[in-house]
């Protein structure tokens, strides 16, 4: 190593920049995220401000006193429990236990859980078990308790679910038919989505968390927007996050709207727009990583996206900042001098 | 990774105030700043403190709204976010549930 700074690509892998490298780095992250969100860059004392951060010589940076944030998170005390590959730390505790661990043993802000698959379709139908086990855990626990899961609408189309596989048709040229088998999806994971809040409700759920929204585009966006529109409405009492997975809604179907306006290709101050309007009480930014970029870059171009949508929104905004979203390095173990 | 997260930027739970500024984001639609505000004024701590474990553990004890240490027979779980509820001034989902079957036993 000679000196020079040290961080990481987005794929984590480690580079040693000097200074006015990452100093390009920053602005030229900046320039992209302003040109494709046709927003306003940052300011220079906030490229100076980031500057300083990973000019910072140790490994783990903070904040200020004062300058703290409220923590939410995507059933990441499951983690400790949970058994797959990409996350699971295969412990053998339950679940309350892992909770507890995360409330008392790492001072987290809230907590989040769900069932193992983390979709809202395969909990409909095992909902009763997930309210009794919620309730309890809801009984035990001081800090504020969600349960999560990803809208998914992947999960309706053949083989896993009853409708055409719209990523079949629309090679085949059969477009108005991928449409429709979408809008068709679309309705079901809607229903679902309302069915397994208006029950979580029942047990006095204290937040919902719907988590990677519009990871299937637009329709996917749509039916999340439609069902909490509905829960805000029958469930006045039971908070609800809204979390994208990823900072351009993808017009899978590219004709969805909600309230008039078109969903596929919004940006996050145009997203957080619209889900405040359906309804949600906090709003969860994604940005996309590039992988073949520095963090620096990515960092300065997910924090220009965040600073705009966070001066659009009414609501409290939590950008995502796990695994390849918001300049955290996109890899299974992500380097904690990036994390922090 | 969250735990560093938590760690370097979170504001600390139950070990602070955490859990109370969260409340007033979940329930009050509050940005930062205002849930801040709000919380550090029913504390009666400057928002400085509410980060501070010094003054945030004996007023939590105080106040039997929960402490992240082991205290038989002191407020946890939903008796502790029922006191919450009360201090705050917000009505939180799971506590009106627990308040409505404690009524039907008088």
């Amino acid at each position: 190593m000679g000196g020079g700074i040290l961080t990481r690509m987005g794929d984590g892998e480690r580079v040693e920049l000097d200074e006015g490298e990452v100093r390009r780095e920053l602005l030229d992250g900046t320039r992209d995220a302003a040109a494709k969100g046709k927003i306003p860059e940052l300011e220079a004392s906030e490229l100076d401000q980031l500057f300083e951060i990973f000019a910072e010589p140790g490994r783990i940076v903070s904040v200020p006193p004062g300058e703290e944030l409220v923590v939410t998170d995507d059933a990441i005390a499951d983690g400790l429990v949970r058994s797959e590959a990409d996350g699971g730390a295969g412990m053998p505790m339950d679940r309350l236990a892992c909770l507890l661990a995360y409330e008392r043993g790492a001072a987290a802000d809230t907590a989040c859980t769900g069932s193992e698959d983390f979709s809202f379709k395969p909990v409909k139908a095992i909902i009763d078990n997930e309210m009794q086990s919620q309730y309890t855990r809801m009984l035990s626990m001081t800090i504020p308790l969600f349960y999560g899961a990803l809208p998914n609408l992947g999960l309706y189309f053949q083989p896993d679910g009853p409708y055409p596989n719209f990523a079949e048709l629309m090679p085949q040229g059969k477009i108005d038919e991928a449409r429709k088998a979408q809008e068709d999806a679309a309705e079901a994971l809607k229903d679902d989505m309302i069915f397994v809040g208006e029950r979580l409700n029942e047990m006095g759920c204290e937040g919902l968390n719907f988590d990677t929204v519009a990871s299937t585009g637009d329709a996917d966006f749509y039916a999340a927007l439609e069902a909490v529109r509905a829960l805000e409405k029958s469930c006045p009492n039971m908070p609800l996050i809204v979390g994208m997975a990823s900072e351009f809604v993808l017009g899978m179907h590219g004709k969805m709207t909600f309230d008039g306006e078109q969903l596929a290709g919004m940006f996050p101050h145009d997203q957080v727009k619209i889900v405040e309007d359906a309804g949600a009480d906090i709003f969860g930014v994604a940005v996309n990583v590039n992988t073949s970029k520095t963090t620096p870059w990515n960092l300065s171009r997910a924090t220009t996206f965040v600073k705009h949508t966070v001066a659009e929104a009414k609501i409290p905004v939590h950008p995502n900042v796990g695994m390849g979203v918001c300049g955290i390095p996109m890899l299974l173990e992500t380097p904690i001098d990036c994390v922090t | 990774m969250p735990i560093a997260h938590i760690m370097a930027a979170g504001m600390g739970g139950i070990r602070a105030s955490g859990d109370l500024v969260a409340w007033m984001q979940m329930t009050q639609k509050m940005k930062l700043p205002e849930a801040k505000q709000y919380v550090a004024e029913k504390l009666g701590v400057s928002i400085l403190d509410l980060t501070n474990e010094d003054v945030m553990y004996p007023l939590r004890e105080e106040l039997g709204i929960g402490v992240v240490t082991a205290r038989a027979g002191g407020p946890k779980g939903i008796l502790a976010k029922a006191k919450i509820a009360s201090l705050l001034g917000i009505e939180i989902n799971s506590v009106e549930l627990f308040k409505r079957t404690l009524a039907e036993i008088g």
